[in-house]
């Protein structure tokens, strides 16, 4: 079980929760059973074709997964998933 | 019968050893430590090429400090050579054994024709009013220098440029260039504190200015009454030293992005909204850039606005405050500047958080040489035409 933190963007689709608890042994995994929970994180979390949308980025812990093994990265019971949006204000 | 000051004078010139300018300068280089003893406002005229400068009041309580070894060769002078003599005299007495005092003094070494240095300094008001960053060890009058030398422009007179706008003019930044081409907005003044109710409705460039001047008058206010774009932002930002990028909208934070890369120039950048604040520091080639991080913009209904979605009134005091600090870093070298790190602040649970920024080696901006990188594709994302479109 991981802890998802979810960026203000979305947490109209996680009810309002900052941090959601997700089960996986990967970083697609566990997002994907995220996107079971909340379902309309789905289409903001992922591609048509299944991959992670370009504009989301996710950390697990303090590394972008991009430079890990993407979606196959694994990810242990302690870890953190952190979803990150650019955001443009000032 | 006591003796006069020019007898005491002479009679001690006639008991220490005496340099003439021209042996002194041979000997420049060869281990020889200069020893300026004339007061501050004489010394700050002009002195020999990396002389110690100890005023004949200090000599005893600070020579150990500036010259430990008594073994040292110390050739002493002041303007024509009466007080270093004096100070001769001193050192023999507090046992350095090989001490000279230059004959005719720093007039003569002028005179002759050899090489002095004259430092840049502070004005007593300037003393005075940066006396907290004199005092700081990795700041200092050096670093004060370099501040006031510095050139840095703020993207944005807004949540995020108004507090920033208003430290850096306070610290001394001699030259604050701020783009915005918005008017104050009774609306602005939640957070945004450089502008006033009875500004509102004038452009921010001049409630900026009239604010930086009204804190610090030496500081030199660029205005640029103008938004930002692919045709004007090479000309606006060549030259500065450190970009502070607080727009408030994609295309132009990918837009600085790549006129950045082209010019070299590091951006402090930083976003808000609602309760949460990010920051980084993009210095090109040195760390990734923002392309790195964010390769495209969320599409629009992911990517509120301050204005579609509020912010907390005092977040982008927090974080124009890092950005201002990390602007300072840049340009007075201390410190480890956020490069290749993203900084997140919560407010509502009060925690930060640290995520590592990698460069992309395919990065389609930074992984290529600064002119390769076309005027045609600056500022250029994928479905960048329908992201404006949607964002209106």
């Amino acid at each position: 079980m991981a802890v998802v933190r979810i960026p203000p963007v979305l947490r109209p689709s996680t009810d309002g929760a900052k941090e959601v608890d997700a089960d996986g042994d990967n970083v697609g995994a566990v997002l994907r059973s995220l996107a079971h929970t909340h379902p309309s994180t789905e289409s903001q979390l992922f591609a048509d074709g299944g991959d992670l949308n370009r504009y989301v980025n996710v950390y697990l812990n303090d590394e972008d997964v991009r430079v890990l093994d993407g979606l196959d990265t694994p990810v242990g019971g302690s870890d953190i998933l952190v979803i990150l949006p650019a955001m443009a204000g000032g | 019968m006591s003796p006069s000051g020019a007898e005491y004078i002479r009679k001690i010139k006639s008991e220490i050893a005496e340099v003439d300018p021209t042996a002194a300068h041979e000997q420049a280089g060869d281990g020889v430590a200069f020893v300026d003893v004339r007061e501050t406002d004489e010394f700050d005229r002009g002195h020999v090429p990396g002389a110690t400068h100890i005023p004949r009041g200090y000599l005893e309580s600070r020579i150990d400090g500036a010259v430990p070894d008594r073994n040292q060769h110390v050739v002493l002078y002041c303007a024509s050579g009466q007080r270093s003599a004096l100070a001769a005299k001193t050192l023999e007495e507090l046992g350095y054994e090989h001490v000279e005092s230059m004959t005719g003094g720093f007039t003569l070494w002028k005179d002759r024709g050899y090489e002095f240095d004259v430092p840049r300094t502070l004005s007593a008001e300037q003393r005075e009013r940066y006396s907290r960053h004199m005092l700081v060890p990795e700041i200092g009058p050096e670093g004060q220098q370099k501040l006031l030398d510095a050139k840095v422009l703020l993207l944005g007179a807004g949540g995020l440029g108004s507090p920033t706008a208003l430290y850096l003019a306070a610290a001394g930044v001699g030259t604050i260039g701020i783009v915005d081409d918005d008017e104050v907005d009774l609306s602005n003044l939640q957070r945004q504190v450089i502008h006033t109710t009875d500004r509102i409705g004038t452009p921010k460039v001049d409630s900026a200015q009239e604010a930086m001047n009204a804190i610090n008058p030496d500081v030199d206010v660029v205005k640029y009454q103008t938004r930002l774009d692919a045709s004007n932002i090479m000309e606006i930002i060549e030259g500065y030293d450190v970009i502070v990028d607080g727009a408030d909208n994609f295309p132009t934070r990918y837009l600085l992005n790549d006129a950045t890369v082209r010019l070299k120039i590091p951006v402090v950048s930083a976003s808000i909204l609602g309760f949460d604040g990010q920051l980084s520091v993009f210095a090109p080639y040195q760390g990734p850039c923002y392309r790195c991080l964010y390769p495209t913009p969320p599409p629009a209904e992911l990517a509120p606005s301050c204005g579609a979605n509020g912010v907390l009134g005092v977040l982008p005091g927090t974080m124009g405050l890092l950005q201002a600090t990390e602007v300072v870093k840049l340009i007075v070298g201390a410190g480890e500047p956020l490069i290749g790190r993203l900084l997140l602040y919560e407010a509502l649970g009060a925690t930060f958080t640290e995520l590592k920024v990698r460069r992309d080696p395919d990065c389609p901006i930074c992984s290529r040489e600064p002119d390769e990188i076309s005027d045609e594709e600056m500022g250029d994302f994928p479905d960048y035409e329908a992201f404006c479109a949607a964002a209106g």
